[in-house]
């Protein structure tokens, strides 16, 4: 090439208004919700058969909490701030001191645990009011769940060295025999107001 | 190749833009690849309570919504100030409504999903538990048993 050619500079500033419309287009036209949330099971039914078996549950064996209407927590007959209940709740479930007042453990035989002492039939029951705000409820649900997990992580980190998510599924069903989230929502009431 | 070049005529090569519409077909490919289809106009108010523990919701096509909370501005005059329920795009006049509505919304997804359905909760957090409860009983008979109460992540 002997002599320099000069190329034409292709003119591009039209591309990015054309690129941007159709981003714009689509960011408006694509929905943005949060498709995250707190998954519970609503528990089956009820049936007769379920109602006579509720009734034999150990007094030490049930954690009850009522939420009034003023977003108010009651744990076992004492006020409680919604912060300590996930402590609270950690202590119930695992009962770590064989303590009188907490649940009974009895020797439960886990699939890669061997056999286990665990608190296998407490309960966790949960009663809120109709004029319950849904926040605090949710608050009261959070907290549950993430005493559960703490525990569940605290255990295959323990057991297996390895974090709960990363357990494969035979060890998280073990994790999770060691540790069955029972959280049973009384049948709802209404207390007078609405 | 200077050899073939004119010499006064100093013209400027015509710019290629047939590629143009390829790169503009390739980006709406590529968005409406990644977009997910707008659930339906939400009517009511719902600005979302907060929580921790939060797992995501995988596969949207398992995923029934539920929305509780106050009618819009716009339409309180018809329907009030109180919290309303909304199933697709219309107001529940009562929570009987919703066990019916899921029920037919189960019936219409493929048979080897109906057992992994999923009703997502979308309530404002100022609503009160009492139609809260209403809906989980209605879902509860429905046996729609997999529920999800939307939540935005706490900071």
């Amino acid at each position: 090439m002997a002599k320099k050619r000069e190329v034409q500079e292709i003119n591009a500033s039209s591309m990015a208004d054309i690129s941007f419309l159709l981003l714009i287009f689509f960011l408006v036209a694509t929905s943005m919700s949060t498709n995250q949330g707190l998954s519970r099971k609503l528990p089956e039914p009820i049936n007769k058969k379920q109602n006579i078996e509720d009734v034999e549950v150990n007094r030490r064996n049930v954690m009850q909490i009522l939420i009034n209407s003023k977003d108010m927590l009651m744990v076992n007959g004492e006020v409680m701030n919604v912060d300590r209940l996930k402590d609270k709740a950690k202590e119930f479930i695992a009962n770590p001191y064989n303590s009188e007042s907490l649940p009974v453990k009895k020797p439960v035989e886990i699939p890669l645990l061997g056999t286990q002492m665990i608190t296998k039939d407490h309960v966790i029951s949960l009663q809120n009011d109709r004029g319950t705000s849904y926040q605090a409820y949710l608050d009261v649900q959070n907290n549950l769940v993430a005493a559960y997990n703490e525990l569940r992580e605290e255990l295959s980190r323990e057991k297996f060295q390895k974090t709960y998510l990363d357990l494969d599924s035979l060890e998280q069903k073990a994790v999770q025999t060691y540790y069955p989230q029972r959280i049973s929502e009384a049948e709802p009431k209404n207390y007078g107001q609405n | 190749m200077a050899k073939f070049r004119k010499g006064g005529g100093k013209k400027l090569p015509a710019i290629g833009t047939s590629s143009l519409p390829d790169i503009i077909f390739m980006l709406l490919f590529f968005f409406m690849a990644t977009a997910s289809k707008k659930e339906v106009t939400s009517r009511i108010m719902c600005e979302l309570p907060t929580a921790t523990e939060l797992t995501k919701l995988e596969k949207k096509s398992l995923v029934q919504y539920v929305y509780i909370g106050i009618p819009r501005q716009n339409e309180q005059k018809n329907h009030g100030v109180s919290s309303r329920i909304q199933l697709d795009d219309a107001f529940a006049k009562s929570s009987s409504e919703v066990g019916v509505y899921i029920s037919q919304k189960r019936e219409a997804m493929p048979e080897k999903d109906r057992d992994k359905m999923i009703v997502a909760l979308k309530v404002d957090k100022e609503t009160k538990m009492g139609i809260v409860t209403d809906v989980k009983q209605e879902l509860r008979n429905a046996r729609a048993l997999k529920i999800n109460y939307t939540a935005n992540q706490r900071k």
